[in-house]
């Protein structure tokens, strides 16, 4: 795929460091405002698909690869496993949230009814967050840059 | 080719038939049948899970495998794409 016209790369130049912080945004906020680690992650691949459409894949492939993208993706996916199994040895429930109510990290609870946010509650859930962001965001992306980069190249090896 | 139009006409009278009377079993509208399920998690999320966003609090801690299984299926959805594709060479 080839690369776009200078007026495109200027606008996307723009709007990519702002949609890469709403989504990162929207992660790190999972657990007090709408959305979480899917939604976050499919905005920051979303971004990554603009700079894909914009600068041509060729382009995007050259600077990262999609092994590494592949990588982070298992990692996030063994993150989200450890969390939940760690339920199973704290907790003794799967999925179980041990950290809630522990006064440790993401610990405090909040009062009941309706009450200002307060970012340092919600036990496992903002980790769990995460996990599934960075998930979401290398699944998603290595997901439309090798088909980019596959339907852009003309000879097929072997 | 009768037939066919006459039994098609057929399946659709018994489909419509069946969508029309089901009309007047459903319950009214803004009027929910069953809500233990809701109240309950409305009124334990926060002292439960130290979440105020009852959403999050139901997809990964309520209905933590349900998450899971969506996480499985991006897994094999970025599997297969990679395995397809794995003859892509610069």
């Amino acid at each position: 795929m080839t690369e776009m016209t200078k007026i495109v790369k200027t606008i996307t130049n723009i709007l990519f460091p702002f949609t890469m912080i709403f989504g990162l945004y929207v992660i790190a906020h999972g657990h007090l405002t709408p959305g979480g680690g899917f939604q976050g992650g499919a905005i920051v691949a979303s971004g990554c698909a603009l700079l894909l459409v914009t600068y041509g894949s060729g382009w995007v492939f050259t600077r990262i690869k999609e092994k590494r993208l592949a990588a982070f993706e298992s990692m996030g996916a063994i993150g989200f496993l450890t969390l939940a199994i760690l339920g199973i040895v704290f907790s003794m429930v799967f999925f179980g949230n041990f950290l809630a109510g522990s006064n440790f990290l993401f610990g405090a609870t909040p009062d009941t009814g309706s009450t200002l946010a307060d970012f340092n509650t919600g036990g496992v859930l903002p980790l769990m967050n995460f996990a599934v962001g960075v998930k979401v965001i290398a699944g998603l992306f290595v997901i439309v840059l090798i088909m980019a980069y596959a339907s852009s190249i003309k000879e097929w090896g072997q | 080719m009768e037939k066919r139009i006459v039994a098609a006409v057929l399946a659709f009278i018994i489909v419509a038939v069946f969508f029309f009377f089901s009309i007047f079993f459903i319950h009214p509208f803004g009027q929910p049948g069953q809500v233990h399920m809701d109240d309950r998690i409305i009124e334990n999320t926060q002292n439960e899970t130290g979440t105020n966003n009852a959403v999050t609090a139901v997809v990964f801690d309520y209905r933590g495998f349900d998450t899971l299984g969506e996480a499985t299926v991006l897994f094999s959805a970025v599997a297969g794409v990679i395995m397809i594709f794995r003859r892509v060479k610069k």
